[in-house]
C-alpha cells in the first residue's frame, strides 16, 4: 500500500551563512489512508516547515516530498497549485475564510478554482457542509458564526471533493476545548473514512486522537508513540 | 476515604447489597478503580458502625441489605459541599525518579524523559479512543465520560510537565557547558522556552 503523504530524508534550510536556520534536518515520514498522525513538538521545532511542505506550499531544500506518489517538486509551481485544489486539504488556526463570502461559497471556492462549473461546484459544497454537520447554516457569512462553526466551514472546505489528504495546523488553537474536541473527531471521522491527515499541534490532548505520534525536536524526530502500522492495517481489514 | 463516600450517596437512591454498590460503582467510574466486594462490606460495617448506614436484613436471596440512616444523609450532603482537601502531595513515583536521576551521577535524563513522554502518550491516546466510544449523554455514561476526561487531563499534565522539565534541563546544560551536562542529548534549547522557565531557572 502506498503512502498518501511520504517525505523522503527532507531538510529545509531558511537564509544561509551565519544567519542559516535548518528548520528541517533529513525528516523522513510517512502519512498512510485512514490514519491520522499528530507532529507534536514545541515552537521552532520544525513542525509548522514540515506542513507547509507536505502541503506543498513550500519546497525542501533537499529532499522529497510525495502526495498520492507525485514528487512535488517535479510538479512545478502551477502544478502544485493544482495539487493544492484537488488533493490536498489544509485547517489553518485562524480558519482562513473569506469575509465576503457565505459558508457555501467558501467551501465551493477551490472547486471553482478548479474548472468544475458553479452547480457542480455548490453541490459538492453543500455536501462536505453537511458532512461536518453545518448543512442549514450554509448561507451564512463568516462573521454571523461562532469560532466553532467558522472552523467546521474550514474542515468542509478542507474536505471538498473528496480531498485524501488533511493538513492541520493547530486546528483547535482559539477553541475552547469542548469545540475544540469536535473539531478533532471531524477529522479523526475523515480519517476513518480513508483520508490520510496530518495534524500538528503543541498540545498532547489533541495529539491523542491520532493513531501515531511523532515527535519533533530542531528539527529532528527524536521519538515515536502509537499503534504500529501492521496492527492499524489488521483492525481496518476486520 | 472516597470509597466510603461514594457508596454512601449510591445507598441514598434506595437500599442495595454489596455487590449491587460494587456494581454501580464500577459503572459509573468504568472500573478504573476496581473494588473487591470485600472491601465493600468492611467499609459497610464501619458506616453501620458510626450510625451512617442500617442493615436491614437479608433480601429473599440472603443478601444483606443496608439503608442510608439520616445521618449518613448528612454525610453526603457536606461531602458534596466541601472541596476535596488537598493536604499532603500523593506521593508520585515519576517526580521522585526524575528528582534522582537529575541529582545521581551517570543518569541520562533526557532519555528519562523521552521515554516517559512515548509511555505517557500512549495511555492517553489509550483513553482517548474510549472517549471515541462513549459519547452518550444518560447520566451513567457522562459519569464515565467524566473520570476518562479526568485520566486525560492527568496524562496531558504529566508530558507538558515532562516538556517543561526538559526544557529547564536543557536550559541548565546550556548554561554550564564547561562542567559536564546534566542531559547527555544536549541540544541548544529552544527559542520559545516560555518566560516562567526562564524565571524559575535564574
Amino acid at each position: 500500500m502506498n503512502a498518501v503523504l511520504e517525505l523522503v530524508t527532507v531538510t529545509r534550510v531558511h537564509g544561509e551563512g551565519a544567519t542559516e536556520v535548518i528548520a528541517l534536518s533529513e525528516v523522513s515520514f510517512a502519512a498512510y489512508a485512514g490514519e491520522l498522525v499528530a507532529v507534536m513538538g514545541p515552537s521552532g521545532s520544525g513542525k509548522s516547515t514540515l506542513l507547509t511542505l507536505a502541503g506543498g506550499l513550500d519546497t525542501p531544500t533537499s529532499g522529497a516530498v510525495r502526495v498520492e506518489g507525485t514528487d512535488l517538486a517535479a510538479l512545478g509551481q502551477k502544478g502544485r497549485a493544482a495539487m493544492r485544489r484537488t488533493s490536498i486539504g489544509y485547517v489553518f488556526q485562524d480558519f482562513n475564510l473569506i469575509p465576503a463570502l457565505t459558508a457555501v461559497e467558501n467551501v465551493a471556492l477551490p472547486r471553482e478554482l478548479d474548472g468544475a462549473g458553479s452547480r457542480t461546484a455548490r453541490r459538492a459544497a453543500v455536501a462536505a457542509l453537511d458532512e461536518v454537520g453545518i448543512a442549514d447554516l450554509a448561507k451564512r457569512f463568516p462573521d454571523e458564526m461562532s469560532g466553532g462553526q467558522q472552523q467546521r466551514v474550514a474542515i468542509a472546505r478542507a474536505i471538498v471533493g473528496d480531498r485524501r489528504l488533511i493538513l492541520a495546523d493547530e486546528p483547535t488553537g482559539a477553541l475552547d476545548s469542548e469545540t475544540g474536541e469536535d473539531v478533532l473527531r471531524l477529522i479523526r471521522e475523515r480519517c476513518d473514512a480513508g483520508a490520510a491527515g496530518v495534524l500538528v499541534t503543541h498540545e498532547a490532548r489533541h495529539a491523542a486522537w491520532a493513531d501515531r505520534v511523532v515527535f519533533l525536536r530542531d528539527g529532528v524526530i527524536v521519538d515515536e508513540s502509537g499503534s504500529d502500522r501492521p496492527d492499524a492495517l489488521l483492525e481496518r481489514a476486520r | 476515604m472516597s470509597v466510603r463516600n461514594a457508596l454512601l450517596a449510591l445507598l441514598e437512591q434506595g437500599p442495595r447489597y454489596g455487590y449491587q454498590l460494587r456494581a454501580e460503582f464500577e459503572d459509573r467510574t468504568g472500573g478504573t478503580w476496581p473494588l473487591n466486594v470485600g472491601q465493600v462490606y468492611t467499609t459497610l460495617s464501619r458506616l453501620e458502625r458510626d450510625g451512617f448506614v442500617e442493615g436491614q436484613g437479608a433480601d429473599a436471596d440472603g443478601h444483606v441489605v443496608y439503608a442510608v440512616t439520616p445521618a449518613g444523609r448528612d454525610e453526603v450532603a457536606s461531602w458534596f459541599s466541601s472541596p476535596v482537601a488537598r493536604t499532603q502531595p500523593p506521593r508520585d513515583e515519576l517526580a521522585i525518579k526524575l528528582a534522582l536521576a537529575v541529582s545521581v551521577p551517570g543518569v541520562d535524563v533526557g532519555t528519562v524523559i523521552q521515554q516517559q513522554r512515548s509511555a505517557t502518550m500512549t495511555a492517553l491516546q489509550d483513553y482517548t479512543r474510549l472517549k471515541r466510544r462513549a459519547t452518550g449523554d444518560d447520566p451513567h455514561e457522562l459519569a464515565w465520560g467524566l473520570v476518562l476526561d479526568s485520566l486525560v487531563f492527568a496524562a496531558e499534565a504529566e508530558i507538558r510537565w515532562l516538556d517543561h522539565c526538559e526544557a529547564r534541563l536543557r536550559r541548565a546544560a546550556r548554561d554550564r557547558t564547561e562542567r559536564p551536562a546534566v542531559l547527555t542529548s544536549a541540544e541548544p534549547a529552544e527559542e520559545s522556552e516560555s518566560v516562567e522557565t526562564r524565571e524559575a531557572t535564574r
